[in-house]
């Protein structure tokens, strides 16, 4: 069914669809608009969840593992310091094996106080276990929720998933939003080691130093088996839905010398740029990072690479722009961008890419000559 | 399953044992007292969820549990709300499984009150049990906000300036069907309330007393006593609150007339020992004004 919406609402029309028995959530903006909508389509009746009115992210993190545990389906969605005050809770969720599905709804963090866009807030989350996405359009949060419950759900994988959409950018504007039936698309959820009276066990007690590492082993072994379950989830859903994702999604990348690597909505705005510069005779090409974590292994051989971070790891470097200098083990041109919601333009990209100087970094608008 | 009614003896209570041997409790260790009695009365359709205290190690090392029914373990802070998201599960898919968290004084008074005053606001369906032996004993106990003023634990050396919290009116603030004070030296005591507590639709709490050997630093085989010379002292007052009501239990309103020095409560414990004069004399009154409180409201009922 074809109708407007904005990403919020996007991922709360997803939301429904899914019926997650148990959502726990903890308003704070830009993400608010997400557990508005879903408290009505509950008191609507339209949802049939338990909506658990939380007084804070930490405790609807941990609401979340305590009733995913008892083996039904859960749902939150949160934003910035939402996310950092349930960063111990997210640890807990990876580590219990709980496929919690989140929206995390990009911003930057205080202070000074400041909502608008920037990935520093699902960066901080990088090494817990969760499954990371990225988003760029209303379509695609929708579509990105639908297929986030069934990856985490899946027995290969039972770890969490982080769907990612940028502040404002995507979370509060209108775009076309084509909903599906999602049929049997996500089966019912089976947690093999759910809770149960009859067959009593202890979760996550004391773990001596001789086991403990094996359980981290297991959350690594499950994030390399997601992988498959990404792409088989992927292909399903194009075969029946007809709209295509992946890892990455790559626009004029064949025959580009150049590629602009970006998370988010700037992905699109760079496609915008692309067009510009090819125009202008500079073979270039945008490749927009979907999945954060697992981490994909990036096709960028004999191509200069001009990586946009809205994100920064003080004293290191942007942390797409090393993760990606790691993995090719070549110089990258690593632009700082968007931070707070600094307004970045095609036009501010394209630039990025015709003033490029592979091997340095360059935060945008504070050094002169970008 | 045991009616609410009277039970005269102890060996009324049910002799079916989820506090298994073999757990690594302290010796002379009330907590695992009292939790013995605690799942006795609650059944085997029941779900425990603790937070960072004790309880985690006493029942055993990875892959072992002495414990004989469901245990979910969580963060310090997170224990109400873990268990709030539990308890709806269970009731949005008709299960009428106990939640039962079981917390120290410093996972409920201290860190994890948030979350805890959050879901008794909520009307979370589920029974939420503080076992107070009034310090953090599992990592080597440092001063609670539970720990009584005078008492000398690992961070208050001279002893603690500031007086025990009221964690009790907090929750009664709360409005809660149900909440009791208990202490381990008086288990069916203790056996009759969490019956009666898991009876209730929404949230109840118990306040259990439960003293501790090594934190308290008294011998191994006094721990009832000492719970018992806590009550007759009237330190600690048993009573229990239906929708507010206030009754309270023979032995503390006898107490309560005539209570024992306090003295004979607190000489035997090494945390006493040495305590400035001016502060055991703000102790007592303290005490007093407690007793005093709690009878004026049992007689204008």
């Amino acid at each position: 069914m074809k109708k407007i919406a904005t990403g919020n609402k996007a991922v709360a029309e997803a939301v429904k669809q899914v019926q997650p028995v148990v959502v726990a959530a903890y308003p704070i903006t830009p993400q608010t608009e997400i557990v508005e909508q879903i408290a009505e389509f509950v008191s609507s009746g339209e949802l049939k969840s338990r909506y658990i009115p939380v007084e804070s992210e930490h405790s609807a993190m941990a609401a979340c593992i305590g009733a995913s545990v008892t083996g039904i389906r859960t749902f939150t969605a949160t934003s910035s310091h939402g996310l950092l005050y349930m960063h111990e809770m997210t640890n807990w969720a990876a580590g219990a094996r709980l496929p919690v599905v989140m929206a995390n709804v990009n911003r930057s963090i205080g202070p000074g106080w400041n909502i608008w866009a920037e990935h520093t807030d699902a960066m901080q989350e990088r090494d817990t276990g969760w499954l990371q996405v990225f988003v760029s359009t209303v379509q695609e949060a929708y579509d990105t929720t639908l297929m986030a419950f069934r990856i985490a759900e899946h027995n290969d994988v039972l770890l969490p998933v982080m769907v990612n959409l940028d502040g404002f950018t995507l979370s509060h504007i209108m775009q076309p939003l084509d909903t599906v039936e999602t049929g049997d698309f996500i089966p019912p959820m089976y947690l093999p080691h759910a809770i149960d009276p009859k067959n009593p066990a202890g979760y996550g007690g004391l773990t001596g130093p001789d086991q403990h590492f094996k359980f981290r082993w297991d959350i690594e072994r499950s994030m390399r088996d997601s992988v498959k379950i990404i792409e088989e989830t992927e292909k399903d859903f194009a075969d029946r839905f007809g709209r295509k994702y992946g890892f990455t999604e790559d626009y004029r990348c064949e025959d580009a010398e150049v590629v602009v690597v970006s998370m988010g909505t700037l992905g699109k705005e760079a496609e915008v740029a692309i067009d510009q510069l090819r125009k202008e005779g500079i073979r270039a090409g945008s490749m927009r990072l979907r999945w954060f974590r697992p981490f994909p292994r990036l096709n960028l051989k004999g191509k200069e690479v001009v990586v946009i971070d809205r994100d920064y790891s003080f004293g290191f470097g942007g942390v797409l722009a090393k993760s990606i200098q790691a993995q090719l083990k070549t110089d990258v041109f690593s632009v700082i961008a968007g931070l707070g919601g600094q307004e970045v333009t095609y036009e501010d990209i394209a630039d990025f890419v015709r003033k490029r100087r592979i091997g340095e970094e360059s935060w945008f608008g504070v050094n002169a000559n970008v | 399953m045991i009616s609410l009614q009277e039970l005269n003896t102890i060996a009324e209570i049910p002799k079916e044992e989820y506090v298994l041997k073999c757990t690594s409790a302290c010796a002379g260790c009330s907590d695992s007292l009292a939790l013995r009695y605690v799942l006795k009365a609650a059944g085997p359709d029941t779900v425990l969820v603790v937070p960072a205290c004790c309880t985690s190690v006493i029942q055993g090392i990875y892959p072992n549990t002495a414990f004989n029914i469901p245990v979910y373990n969580i963060a310090f802070g997170a224990a109400a709300a873990c268990a709030s998201g539990m308890s709806n599960a269970f009731r949005a898919t008709g299960k009428k499984t106990n939640v039962i968290v079981y917390a120290g004084d410093g996972g409920t008074l201290d860190i994890g009150i948030q979350a805890m005053s959050g879901a008794f606001e909520r009307g979370t369906d589920f029974l939420y049990i503080c076992y107070d032996n009034e310090a953090y004993g599992n990592t080597g106990m440092q001063r609670s906000g539970a720990t009584p003023m005078g008492a000398r634990t690992t961070t208050t050396p001279t002893g603690k300036i500031d007086a025990k919290k009221d964690i009790d009116a907090i929750i009664a603030a709360h409005n809660p069907p149900y909440m009791a004070t208990a202490a381990a030296a008086y288990p069916q005591d203790l056996f009759k309330k969490v019956q009666k507590a898991l009876t209730f639709r929404g949230p109840s709490f118990i306040h259990i007393l439960a003293p501790c050997p090594p934190g308290w630093r008294f011998s191994t085989e006094k721990t009832v006593e000492m719970g018992k010379l806590a009550v007759k002292s009237g330190m600690w007052v048993l009573y229990e609150r239906e929708f507010g009501k206030l009754s309270i239990n023979p032995q503390s309103k006898a107490a309560m007339k005539r209570p024992i020095p306090l003295e004979e409560y607190l000489a035997p414990q090494g945390r006493f020992k040495g305590i400035d004069a001016k502060i055991l004399e703000t102790l007592k009154q303290n005490l007093a004004k407690n007793i005093r409180k709690l009878s004026a409201e049992e007689v204008e009922e």
